[in-house]
């Protein structure tokens, strides 16, 4: 049981403190996941699983399911060059482009939306060539999928940017001396190195990839069934006040977000053991 | 001549440095930095005085109001909520404490339009908590009592994941000769335990504070959205665009990217800070 950090005696201040932490989380954090459930299911299960079935969140389903099989992969990747060269070389600007990396986590998804828009959109820096050439990145699956991008890029790159800079070099150099390429060194000595925190960084990006809603709302124009992504299809069906279809299609997002702690969990665990 | 700069090579130099910050470079040049150029470039083009009279116009200066006196309030909530947190988690074992940890990350992993859905259902009238407080006379929906909670349920992680690092490298041993000498609790934690978690603390709530100013989903859900009086900034910069005022909508979107990253760079110095007192201590 809980005891005094020093003195391994219970104290009643110690009971205070843990009794006031769980309540205040389970109202603050449990209560809206416990709720999203049971609205959900407050119908039955059939209406639950119609609504799953409707036509709209199945397309709203399958164009998230897209746009994160094709950011999360691109991030990952993105992750590893900008770790490598962050944590195993020395050049000037090294400390600015850390921060430019980060400036996805600072600044609101909103903000990136609009900035997107005034890039390619019709009025945008890019929009005029856009236009003449007949491509459609607004309003449409590119567009979703750069902003999706620029809100996650973050995620990978700093997961595995303090492990390689804490583990050093000497390994690689080791891999050097004895005449491998580059790829066999990152492939034999680097990955297994960073493995699992690589594995959590992109488990984390799924994630928010998934339930990206604002920088999303702006660039996809809410096409009914074409451009409409899962969290934009909940906003979309709680304004037609058919608040059971949003809070179904809101669970299949809790799931997700869930096996996301929960990996991550086991992640945490398994980073430590080693 | 090039070569006269590395006239002995002490080691061998490890392979895919052009490919690796090749590939960086041109990610953050295209995904990041292209479009806040193009933000900044909209912005410088609409002309300083234009800029101003858009700034301080009354719905403009509302929404601002709003969104920082929101933002303030859900961040000392949640400084105060994270430091409690960081101390059970760390300074206690009982039961289901990993479990409590683990529930420190469900505002991340949450998207926060089904966060903004949850508290605007659980909030309004008929709500298991909207009931008990209207009861009581008080509304939370369509009040920015609602984006404050909207807003502090979004940034719970940021305080108590910046200070509970910090609080475990710290020896307890410290508080327990201030005890012994005579110390109240209160005494303790102002003169030992505060001073050496205040940069992270701040650091935390600083990102926190950032966080609730950007916050757009969850916010929209519950605040009503009425101009003037719920209407956060995010939400009157998206409105100018739907109404194609693109320069009404370039000037909030630059106004808050500002303020984020003079944010970003606070709260840099701060972790520098709070990392400089760590290995100071160590």
């Amino acid at each position: 049981m809980s005891t005094h950090p020093m003195t391994g005696r219970p104290t009643r201040t110690a009971h205070i403190l843990i009794a006031t932490a769980v309540v205040l989380t389970l109202a603050l954090v449990v209560a809206p996941l416990v709720y999203i459930f049971s609205r959900a299911f407050a119908d039955g299960w059939q209406v639950y699983a119609s609504n799953i079935m409707n036509p709209m969140t199945l397309h709203a389903i399958g164009l998230t399911a897209l746009v994160a099989v094709i950011t999360v992969p691109l991030n990952i990747a993105f992750g590893i060059a900008a770790a490598w060269a962050i944590a195993k070389f020395r050049f000037p600007g090294r400390g600015v482009l850390v921060t430019m990396i980060e400036i996805p986590f600072s600044i609101s998804p909103i903000i990136a939306g609009i900035a997107y828009l005034f890039l390619y959109g019709r009025s945008g820096l890019l929009g005029p060539w856009l236009l003449e050439h007949n491509l459609q990145v607004m309003f449409a699956l590119p567009g979703i999928v750069l902003v999706t991008m620029f809100v996650t890029s973050p995620f990978v790159a700093r997961e595995i940017l303090p492990l390689m800079q804490a583990q050093g070099s000497e390994q690689e150099q080791a891999a050097v001396t004895l005449g491998a390429s580059g790829w066999q060194i990152f492939r034999r000595v680097t990955l297994p190195n960073i493995r699992w925190a690589l594995l959590y960084g992109a488990v984390l990006c799924t994630a928010r990839a998934v339930g990206e809603f604002g920088g999303v709302s702006v660039v996809s124009g809410n096409i009914r069934g074409q451009t409409n992504t899962l969290p934009l299809h909940v906003e979309l069906l709680f304004n037609d006040l058919n608040t059971t279809g949003a809070f179904a299609a809101a669970s299949t997002l809790t799931v997700i977000a869930l096996i996301a702690l929960v990996v991550k969990a086991a992640l945490e665990s398994r980073r430590q053991a080693h | 001549m090039i070569s006269l700069a590395h006239p002995i090579r002490r080691k061998r130099v490890l392979p895919g440095l052009s490919l690796s910050l090749g590939t960086t470079l041109l990610y953050v040049a295209l995904i990041i930095l292209l479009p806040v150029v193009a933000l900044v470039l909209k912005g410088a083009a609409i002309g300083p005085e234009r800029f101003v009279a858009i700034v301080t116009s009354p719905r403009t200066v509302a929404a601002f109001k709003i969104t920082l006196l929101a933002a303030t309030a859900a961040t000392i909530i949640n400084a105060l909520y994270g430091l409690l947190m960081a101390w059970v988690l760390v300074r206690y074992e009982f039961p289901g404490k990993r479990i409590l940890d683990a529930l420190m990350d469900v505002p991340f992993a949450l998207p926060t339009a089904v966060a903004g859905l949850a508290l605007t259902a659980l909030f309004s009238a008929n709500g298991w908590f909207g009931s008990l407080l209207d009861a009581a006379g008080i509304s939370v929906v369509y009040t920015i009592w609602g984006i404050i909670i909207a807003m502090t349920f979004t940034s719970i992680p940021f305080v108590v994941r910046t200070v509970q690092p910090v609080l475990e490298d710290l020896d307890p041993a410290l508080e327990q000769a201030a005890e012994t000498l005579g110390a109240s609790p209160f005494t303790v934690f102002r003169r030992i335990v505060l001073p050496a978690i205040l940069p992270a603390w701040l650091a935390g709530a600083t990102v926190s504070f950032a966080r609730s100013l950007g916050e757009f989903g969850a916010v929209v859900f519950i605040a009503g959205n009425i101009p003037m009086k719920t209407e956060i900034a995010s939400l009157l910069a998206f409105i100018r665009l739907a109404e194609y005022d693109y320069n009404g909508a370039a000037v909030i979107a630059l106004c808050l990217l500002a303020i984020a990253l003079v944010l970003l760079v606070v709260s840099n110095i701060l972790q520098h800070w709070a990392s400089r007192y760590r290995e100071a201590n160590r």
